[in-house]
């Protein structure tokens, strides 16, 4: 109960000291003491709102400040520097300059062999593997390049700045700790001591790590990039804008100037409202249904992710362009018509054209809600393993929020700050896209 | 033949009939435009939409059977030892397809009839695209000259062209309701399916959840049971828990935006607030995976407390986090609908801030509160990326927020990622799980809606 409802039941009761009959002294403590609480009450409940939306604001700050700290990392790179002698005898035995020759060189090899000269007391089988993890897989591929590119190498000896494995960037990162028990982390007491020589030397270096945001998916995490994720994500959502702009716009417009008030647009409507609420993962079950068992077209394929979410971002825009086109004021319309236009005509040069902001607008944001989608495209097979960047829109694919899931679902340390940093990206894009909606909102706002 | 070249061509062909249809009016109204009953444009369009639309017609319908019918007629050549298996079957089209693309040298030494049969398909493949091309420009042609020769100085084309316009917009509002019947059929269509193998009764009210079935039958391995009540109480477990996190800080925060808040406050912490509603699922899954669950851990080791990495609590924090705004703007919306005479009422007699909101305002709005957390519920109960990061993949039956729970969506996402083999009752059970998951939603939905609705009108 209140205190001001208990106030006037007290002073409902007959026999009590607060009797209606005699007058209530409004100067008494007794009252003052009454409003006193009354007035910690109300700033009380005021101070919980506050809180709430405090209490709101932190957990985005921390999700914001988690992610960031954890990805920042990925931008950069641990790279080795290492003296590489470019064999002829090795790369190009006849002197051919011819690229083919080249590219079947072993420049695994080459990294290998320059290893051992750099650590002459290393032996054994299974310490110079051990050795040869310190370089990345993938670095014998940027040698290929850059000789095929520059054949002048061949027979001389360059610095090279190498890729590091993954493990050795974490060592470097400090996400490994070197003083810690050997068995508890994933190098070798051996590697650790090699990577701090090569530290001493001045043989390592951070750098800015371009091939993540050029490179497609990789087992190994210093090879993986977000390109080919980023690429299929772009065809999907070309996909899904090709498809719901112009339909969702089309339903809106007979909805709100054509249709009559019948039991088919009742039924349309009621079905709009309540895709609007569906689950995201029975769009997938319905995608995988009707666009793989029934027509066969194929897995993986932003062609089907995008023909997914556009059905699923249909009734947002639906939603999004009706209320913008019965923001349009009738004057306008009894205008057009007044002066002989047809009511199609009515709609096309008048209605839609002042509609487009607010149209855009809901375009744009069901968009940005497209492109972090990820269940419903888990369904219909975008969740494969791809390396190549897809070329079309039947090319197999994933997207970015799928990518980020991938990597999220890998064990290597290292993935978590591509995750982080992939998640990153993501939310850069959605905020470029939402910003620029704002923009479209402010810029063309109209009051009427 | 690519779909982007095929649009393309379709898209010239519209041009060009323009053009022709345009010419024709111009052509038939010897220079005076006012002879015509509509204007050279709508002439054109007309002859464009009678030559695009069929067209695209046809390309649509062709793509659609396609898939079907070529697979149909390879499989109805193939031998019975392999079409009789289903997994031997899908198999054998798959490589059949890679050997149509000549992408199959690994397959080299598999049996002749999957070559030829590779060959035939590679075959058939380019006579279907070929044909597609003939139809669809002979489709695009009879169009053209049937629209062509339609045209005379008195054909009304303006309304011609916009009945066709009118009718193409009903059709695309319509798609609304081919959605909805897309998603029911074909959900229907596989659970009825699953039920000739698993039992409905045993599959609502069963106990145990384990869909891991034998896929030989010489293998060792549990019958399987589907019974889905675990997976509901996990789902109800972790939604309630989110509804303790979101309905209180949602409901405070749109009291205090609407109530108290100056503008300047208001401006900056709205949007705020909504950037939570605007970060994709997958990102609030890694943070409950990565961030908070171990979190918990730590703490609950600290306090002596054995709590699981997969922990539902952590999944159900973090989907309360991502709610907050649905409850905070829908129930900002019900209670700014409150009209202001109640307010001023309750003033007026003296009552403070926040006794007007406790007694008057929370009170009228209270239907409306419980549509916007209704639906609140129904979104948390249809969200899945966080709880497949997040949450555990064992059906626990648990009211202890300190376990690992699993999910109706969780336990749809891992039976349909991966090797799907639509004959058998575990890929199966998923389509039945999506088909409750989607008549839950639906029915809390609809409820919701219909309390806002009603208590709109209350005030209107």
């Amino acid at each position: 109960m209140t205190d001001m409802a208990s106030l006037m039941e007290d002073r409902a009761k007959p026999g009590t000291p607060k009797d209606p009959r005699k007058p209530v002294n409004w100067d008494s403590p007794d009252i003052a003491r009454r409003i006193k609480k009354r007035y910690g009450a109300d700033r009380r409940f005021k101070m919980y709102g506050l809180v709430a939306i405090l209490m709101a604001l932190a957990a985005l700050l921390t999700l914001g400040t988690s992610i960031v700290s954890k990805g920042y990392t990925a931008f950069f790179h641990t790279y080795v520097e290492l003296e590489i002698f470019f064999d002829p005898a090795e790369i190009d035995p006849d002197r051919t300059n011819d690229p083919a020759v080249i590219g079947r060189a072993n420049f695994d090899g080459l990294i290998k062999q320059n290893l051992r000269n750099h650590f002459p007391d290393v032996t054994g089988r299974s310490e110079l593997r051990q050795l040869y993890d310190v370089i990345s897989g993938g670095a014998s591929y940027d040698l290929r390049t850059r000789v095929m590119e520059n054949p002048s190498l061949i027979g001389e000896t360059r610095k090279v700045w190498l890729i590091s494995g993954d493990d050795f960037d974490m060592l470097n990162k400090g996400f490994i700790d070197a003083g810690g028990e050997e068995a508890s982390r994933r190098l070798s007491d051996a590697q650790v001591g090699w990577f701090q020589r090569l530290v001493a030397d001045g043989a390592v270096e951070k750098q800015f790590h371009k091939r993540f945001f050029t490179g497609g998916d990789s087992r190994e995490p210093e090879l993986a990039g977000i390109w080919g994720a980023a690429v299929g994500s772009f065809y999907t959502l070309i996909i899904t804008l090709l498809l719901s702009f112009p339909i969702g716009v089309a339903a809106a417009v007979y909805l709100e100037e054509f249709a009559p008030r019948n039991r088919f647009t009742y039924l349309v409507e009621v079905n709009i409202n309540n895709l609007a609420a569906v689950p995201s993962i029975v769009f997938g079950l319905l995608g995988l249904e009707v666009y793989l068992n029934l027509m066969h077209l194929p897995r993986s394929a932003p062609l089907v992710g995008g023909l997914t979410l556009a059905l699923m971002t249909l009734p947002t825009i639906i939603i999004a362009s009706r209320a913008a086109i019965k923001a349009v004021p009738p004057s306008i319309r009894q205008a057009a018509l007044g002066l002989g236009a047809s009511k199609v005509q009515t709609v096309t040069h008048h209605v839609l054209p002042l509609a487009m902001p607010g149209i855009l607008t809901g375009t744009i944001i069901g968009m940005a809600q497209a492109l972090g989608e990820t269940a419903p495209l888990l369904m219909i097979g975008m969740v494969a393993f791809i390396v190549d960047v897809p070329g079309g829109v039947t090319d197999p694919a994933t997207v970015l929020p799928v990518q980020i899931y991938l990597w999220a679902d890998s064990p290597e340390r290292a993935f978590v700050e591509k995750t982080s940093a992939a998640i990153m990206v993501l939310l850069g894009f959605l905020i470029l896209m939402n910003g620029f909606a704002v923009y479209l909102r402010k810029k063309f706002e109209r009051k009427w | 033949m690519s779909l982007t070249f095929l649009l393309l061509a379709i898209a010239l062909l519209c041009a060009l009939s323009f053009f022709f249809g345009r010419q024709r009016a111009v052509g038939l109204s010897g220079g005076r435009y006012s002879n015509l009953h509509s204007l050279p444009v709508h002439y054109g369009v007309y002859t464009a939409l009678w030559c695009g639309l069929p067209a695209l017609f046809i390309v649509m319908v062709w793509y659609g059977f396609q898939g079907t019918i070529i697979q149909a007629l390879i499989v109805a050549d193939l031998p019975d030892s392999l079409t009789s298996d289903p997994g031997q079957l899908s198999l054998a089209l798959n490589s059949i397809g890679l050997l149509s693309e000549g992408r199959g040298a690994h397959l080299a030494g598999a049996a002749p009839e999957l070559i030829d049969a590779g060959r035939r398909l590679a075959n058939l493949k380019s006579i279907a695209s070929g044909a597609l091309v003939v139809v669809m420009v002979c489709g695009a042609l009879l169009g053209l000259i049937f629209s062509y020769r339609k045209i005379t100085k008195d054909m009304r084309a303006r309304n011609n062209v916009e009945r066709i316009a009118r009718g193409l917009m009903m059709i695309c509002s319509a798609i609304a309701i081919l959605s909805t019947v897309g998603i029911v059929f074909s959900l229907m269509f596989e659970s009825l399916q699953f039920f000739t193998k698993i039992s409905p009764l045993d599959f609502l009210f069963g106990l145990e959840w384990s869909p891991q079935t034998a896929i030989r039958a010489d293998q060792v391995a549990s019958e399987g049971a589907f019974g889905m009540i675990p997976l509901f109480v996990g789902t109800l477990l972790i939604t309630f828990i989110a509804m303790c996190v979101a309905v209180p800080v949602g409901l405070f925060s749109a009291i205090y935006m609407g109530e108290y808040a100056s503008p300047k406050f208001r401006a900056v912490a709205k949007p705020a607030l909504e950037i939570l509603a605007g970060v994709p699922t997958v990102v609030y899954g890694f943070f409950a995976a990565l961030t908070v669950a171990p979190f918990i851990r730590n703490q609950g080791s600290l306090l002596g407390l054995d709590v699981s990495s997969e922990s539902a609590l952590a999944a159900g924090l973090v989907m309360g986090l991502m709610i907050i705004p649905f409850v905070s703007s829908l129930s900002d919306d019900v209670m700014s609908q409150v009209p202001q005479s109640l307010r001023d009422g309750s003033y007026g007699l003296g009552a403070t801030k926040s006794e007007t909101i406790r007694n008057v305002i929370f009170p009228a709005a209270l239907p409306g509160i419980v549509g916007a957390v209704l639906l609140a519920v129904s979104r948390a109960v249809g969200e899945t990326m966080i709880v497949v990061m997040a949450a555990g993949l064992a059906a626990n039956m648990t009211a202890n927020p300190l376990q690992a729970v699993t999910t109706v969506t969780v336990q749809i996402v891992t039976l349909l990622v991966g090797d799907q083999e639509f004959d058998s009752a575990k890929t199966l059970s998923a389509f039945a799980l999506g088909l409750v998951l989607f008549l839950v939603t639906l029915g809390l939905n609809v409820f919701a809606l219909k309390i806002v609705k009603k208590y709109r009108e209350k005030y209107d």
